[in-house]
């Protein structure tokens, strides 16, 4: 019966994929709601990230340097581990894990009271293909923006590891840039774009299916949005372990 | 022209609609009443094609709407336009940009052409002075009659009201019946109401359809209501003292 349901919303989401991915009606109001979600996801997100990233680049660093480094380590190891974990993990799936509940929740409660107060149907009674002109702007506004705040997180974190080094003395800012300059390997970097790219489309496609699906009130759409972060974040960790092995 | 043959709706084991057959033509306000829960709303959304009937066809002018593919029902939708019960206006967008939104979608004219269509219909429903305001800003009258402007936009075929009335104090809800009336006869659209309202069945009901647990049950005009001899239809459209009352006085008038 479980299984059933399952392989139920999986057809529907995939259903509603195919009616997203079609060509949209006007290519002008297309663009318009592009450049909005670009906005509205993408600019209206940055302050978290840069913050967010920042205490955790400075948090992982003092943790390596008081808690890990060790005598035997050479001194440039905070910087260099603060450096891969913020490049191959931090700035990539978990940002993209709380990006999942501030932009998730916002496109699942949007489209669900979209729905729930018939918004959603004035739009298929005017012959517009709305799962189209409200989904796939979405979906391509965070992919395109997903990129630029993997990099913004990432320079925040290390902005906050040299707050360390120069604020607080935690370490020399000499041994954080050797760390930081230490045996880096581009592909890492591109890794972590490739990764929040899949995790941009989880997000912003999962959470308009659940938001889009809505039936019912405000309750509903309340259920909406959490099952849609908590879809996500789930899809997210599962594909971050597949992505992770396959592009390592 | 919309003409409903055999038309049955089921929900899982639950039979809603049972064999409504219904012609509405062009040029007339068509209304379709009943108890809350008979399936006036959801033979409204079988007419448009938000529901699929069970069985029974849907035709716009001999074209049948099941049959359709979903570019042609896509192509028949944009004759259509629909005053939703809660307005259904975008709270993103402002009102002249609610009233554009199809004109945008589908119109190939200039923005300035597309301007000039929008006032004109914002000017045809009073609201000429409020188009750069948000739908937030409006009382529940002026949100519908942004939606009868937007549902007019394109020169509708087909006009379809969902319950326009619902929410409304009855000075408005004339008002907003009054314009619903005149927009039928000023474009020849072929114009179906869903309403409780009797003020509505007595004033614009030209042809109306009474649904009583899922079947076509009585269809007939506002001068027909009163004399119909049906009980279930006299205690829905005369249920209260005062529309009996109102009831004798019509039928006195008639005989003197």
């Amino acid at each position: 019966m479980l299984i059933t349901q399952y392989l139920f919303t999986i057809g529907k989401y995939l259903l509603l994929m195919k009616r997203t991915f079609s060509r949209p009606e006007r290519m002008r109001m297309f663009f318009k709601q592009y450049v909005r979600e670009l906005y509205a996801l993408g600019v209206d997100s940055i302050g978290i990230v840069l913050l967010i990233s920042f205490f955790i680049g400075a948090v992982i660093c003092i943790q390596i340097k008081l808690n890990i480094q060790s005598a035997w380590m050479p001194l440039w190891v905070s910087g260099y581990t603060t450096r891969e974990i913020m490049l191959l993990e931090f700035s990539s799936s978990i940002m993209c894990l709380i990006l999942s509940g501030k932009v998730g929740s916002n496109i699942a409660s949007e489209l669900g009271t979209m729905r729930t107060s018939q918004q959603i149907d004035a739009l298929e009674i005017m012959g517009v293909n709305s799962a189209s002109y409200l989904i796939l702007p979405k979906v391509l506004g965070l992919i395109t923006m997903i990129p630029l705040l993997v990099v913004f997180s990432t320079f925040s974190g290390i902005i906050g590891a040299y707050a360390t080094a120069y604020i607080g003395g935690i370490l020399t800012p000499a041994d954080l840039t050797a760390g930081l300059q230490h045996d880096f390997t581009p592909w890492f970097f591109w890794m972590g774009i490739i990764k929040s790219i899949f995790f941009a489309f989880i997000i912003s496609s999962v959470s308009s299916f659940y938001g889009y699906t809505v039936e019912g009130g405000s309750v509903e759409v309340g259920k909406a949005s959490t099952n849609a972060v908590v879809a996500s974040s789930m899809l997210i960790l599962f594909s971050d372990l597949f992505l992770t092995n396959l592009l390592s | 022209m919309i003409e409903i043959k055999q038309l049955h709706k089921s929900f899982g084991t639950k039979q809603v609609l049972k064999d409504i057959n219904a012609v509405f033509s062009s040029g007339t306000t068509n209304l379709i009443i009943g108890q809350s829960g008979s399936g006036k709303t959801v033979l409204m959304k079988c007419l448009v094609g938000l529901f699929n009937p069970t069985s029974g066809e849907v035709f716009y002018d001999e074209r049948g709407l099941t049959t359709m593919t979903r570019q042609q029902q896509s192509a028949l939708r944009r004759e259509m336009g629909m005053i939703f019960q809660s307005a259904a206006l975008f709270d993103s967008l402002s009102v002249l940009e609610n009233v554009m939104f199809p004109l945008d979608m589908f119109s190939n004219e200039s923005v300035a052409r597309r301007k000039q269509r929008a006032r004109f219909c914002l000017d045809r429903v009073n609201l000429g002075d409020a188009e750069n305001k948000f739908p937030g800003e409006l009382s529940g009258g002026m949100q519908k009659r942004v939606a009868i402007a937007r549902a007019i936009a394109m020169n509708p075929k087909y006009l379809f009201c969902d319950e326009p009335n619902s929410g409304l104090d009855p000075k408005t809800s004339l008002v907003i019946d009054q314009l619903i009336s005149e927009i039928t006869k000023e474009f020849n659209t072929t114009t179906i109401i869903n309403t409780h309202d009797m003020n509505s069945v007595m004033s614009i009901g030209q042809h109306i359809l009474y649904i009583h647990e899922g079947r076509n049950h009585w269809e007939g005009s506002m001068h027909d209501v009163v004399k119909a001899n049906n009980p279930a239809l006299h205690d829905f459209v005369f249920a209260s003292q005062l529309l009996k009352k109102a009831k004798q006085g019509i039928l006195m008038d008639q005989h003197e």
